[in-house]
């Protein structure tokens, strides 16, 4: 407590103007930024995997499996962050025993289980049902055990059952693009619900939120994808890197404008928040919204692979080209969420002063666990590559 | 491999996960939209009616800024001693000759506020003493995921410290600074009123030992309580009225510049 207390004072000696005297702690850090963002990754991976399974777009199917094990892995970490930043993390049951209704947050955990009970998981099963099946007769050990009990004692392996599968998984994914939309843009909810915030509460918060994790999500995916196949050492399906990158340009543009109209409707309208946020955004968030988000994570990429819509170079430049795109437009992300959940407690609610934030290396809150929770869905992914290798599936669904 | 065994294996399994996924489904939709905008008033049993409407007058003409108030008060509920854990503070402003104002609220006002403006440049300069604002449409009530914050049938807005997880959302909701993150317990704290001296027919604190009155506890129901008298006879105004929180907290001579 006394090395809290010590950095509550350094904060206390950089205080800028006046605030609230209870406002010098942060109380959201970098585990709150990272759990928009993780959060973010699986909607928009999802929703790639989804282009290709609802919308028929054929040429993304190289990345269907990979973009959906991907979803996946990052879900499964996404609540971590949240958890372990509670006071109290063993009470987190509580938000499914007795969930306040109105409270934006009580509903996030059943909206997060909703996703990954109904619709990932079945949808991940469903599409590999059948290979389950064939691998549990050909594998040994510890595979061996495991597709037989995911099977879940459903072996018929018949083009009939394979059929249904297909059908019942379509379906899954239709229900599932709204739910990834709601996961996200319900993430956005959270934030842009507070009215006590003038940098969070906008009605379109929801909106920015689920196109900026479209755009992450898919630049992961492009980024996985190019690297899983350096592993493997195989071919990288142009076509399909080149269609993902397409994607990734059209919702990069929404994303841009959507949230430059939210920037333009605060300076023109100028409510009474609107001095504070300016020499917020001038000021502390200088770096990391003008480079970081901006230039860096938006304005360099869509001009980049906006080029390459127009004219398209050697497929090595390319892939380079893409590569570094999309780990520009992952930080790019990082940084708008950062924007928004440090940005949003640096300024005092008496709208009259400045807090400070220093994030710190050790400890629950530190930079090395959140390392952690972004290295641990990587690690989560390998093993499910390993487990049930998309490009070992023998099921070619029609 | 019989076709008509599987179909029922596969039928059973459908069937069971349907229920199971669909039984989910229902209840994590149906429930939030049961009551998905805040009651205002939920009074209406005759136990509730009966019951005592608390809130607070602040009568700014009579603050000196002593801080007696925040001190008592951290006295009183064991609130710790750093200077950034507050359930009531005051703050000073100082609206300079040049149009400038200058807020200040060193330790709360603990200790007594000293003016730090030379006098020569000062307009004008009043005490604002700050707390919880019981607000009959909490945005912390509102937010809390676990509802360990929530409304007293007698309008005081409390937290169980039993059941919070400490998550500081309702800090985040909280227009007015008012909540913070105990260190010791945990979880959400703030000003409870004096939850334990009031309901023993005691005044807060913050109240008693304001050796000016500017601070007026009372029943809101009750018209002839001294708080009632004070905002019948003066024009009273609550903090940031635009977000609409139904503050029971009220102010006589706010200016302006305070927010």
């Amino acid at each position: 407590m006394e090395e809290h207390f010590q950095h509550l004072y350094q904060a206390l000696s950089q205080v800028d103007g006046y605030i609230y005297p209870n406002e010098i702690d942060l109380h959201w850090g970098l585990m709150i930024v990272l759990y928009p963002y993780i959060t973010g990754l699986v909607a928009g991976a999802f929703i790639l995997a989804s282009l290709e399974r609802v919308f028929n777009i054929k040429v993304l199917k190289p990345t269907y499996g990979l973009a959906l094990l991907t979803a996946l892995a990052f879900l499964f970490v996404a609540t971590l962050p949240l958890v372990s930043h509670l006071q109290h993390p063993f009470r987190s049951y509580e938000i499914f025993m007795t969930p306040n209704p109105t409270s934006a947050m009580a509903i996030f955990g059943f909206v997060y289980l909703w996703y990954l009970m109904a619709v990932l998981l079945l949808e991940i099963w469903l599409d590999y049902r059948l290979d389950f099946v064939l691998w549990s007769k050909e594998s040994k050990g510890f595979k061996k055990y495991f597709y037989k009990i995911i099977t879940l004692g459903i072996n018929d392996t018949d083009e009939k059952s394979a059929k249904l599968d297909d059908k019942l998984g379509y379906f899954i994914t239709v229900v599932g693009i709204p739910s990834a939309f709601l996961l996200h843009g319900y993430v956005g909810f959270i934030f842009g619900s507070i009215k006590a915030n003038p940098w969070w509460s906008t009605v379109l918060m929801p909106v920015i939120f689920l196109f900026s994790a479209m755009v992450s999500g898919i630049a992961l995916v492009m980024v996985i994808y190019m690297v899983v196949c350096w592993i493997r050492k195989v071919r990288i399906d142009m076509p399909a890197l080149d269609t993902i990158a397409k994607y990734l340009f059209y919702i990069l543009i929404i994303d841009f404008t959507l949230e430059s109209l939210d920037q333009i409707h605060r300076i023109y309208e100028a409510e009474e928040a609107f001095d504070i946020i300016e020499v917020l955004v001038s000021g502390k968030l200088n770096i990391t919204i003008i480079y970081g988000q901006v230039l860096f994570g938006t304005i360099i990429p869509l001009i980049v692979i906006g080029l390459f819509q127009i004219y398209k170079p050697a497929e090595k430049t390319r892939k380079i080209c893409y590569f570094f795109v999309g780990l520009m437009v992952l930080v790019g992300i990082f940084f708008m969420r950062w924007n928004v959940v440090i940005g949003g407690q640096l300024f005092s609610k008496s709208l009259s002063g400045f807090t400070s934030f220093t994030a710190v290396y050790t400890g629950a809150e530190g930079y090395l666990m959140a390392g952690v929770w972004l290295i641990l869905p990587f690690g989560i992914l390998a093993f499910l590559l390993w487990l049930m290798p998309p490009w070992k599936k023998v099921n070619a669904r029609a | 491999m019989g076709t008509k065994k599987i179909k029922t294996n596969r039928r059973n399994f459908f069937q069971t996960s349907a229920a199971l996924i669909g039984g989910s489904i229902l209840y994590s939709i149906l429930k939030p939209i049961d009551s998905i905008s805040q009651s205002i008033e939920e009074e209406t049993k005759d136990e509730i009616v009966n019951l005592p409407l608390w809130g607070m007058g602040i009568d700014l003409h009579k603050c000196v800024g002593c801080g007696k108030c925040a001190e008592a008060c951290k006295l009183e509920n064991n609130v710790p001693r750093e200077p950034f854990y507050f359930r009531t503070w005051v703050e000073q402003y100082t609206v300079k000759k040049d149009g400038d104002v200058v807020i200040e609220s060193p330790n709360g006002g603990i200790g007594g506020l000293k003016q730090s403006v030379p006098i020569e440049d000062i307009f004008k300069s009043f005490m604002v003493p700050k707390l919880c604002n019981h607000c009959s449409k909490a945005p912390c009530v509102q937010a809390c995921p676990v509802g360990a914050t929530y409304l007293s049938p007698d309008g005081v807005v409390l937290v169980d410290d039993t059941y919070c997880i400490g998550c500081s959302y309702c800090i985040q909701a909280c227009p007015y600074g008012a909540r913070f993150m105990n260190p010791v317990t945990h979880v959400a704290d703030k000003c409870t009123f004096c939850y334990h001296r009031i309901t023993k027919g005691l005044q807060p604190a913050c109240v008693e030992v304001c050796p000016t009155d500017a601070r007026i506890f009372g029943n809101l129901k009750d018209k002839k309580s001294d708080l009632v008298k004070f905002l019948q006879k003066n024009p009273t105004q609550v903090l940031k009225p635009h977000l609409n929180t139904k503050s029971k907290v009220f102010y006589n001579g706010l200016s302006s510049e305070v927010k």
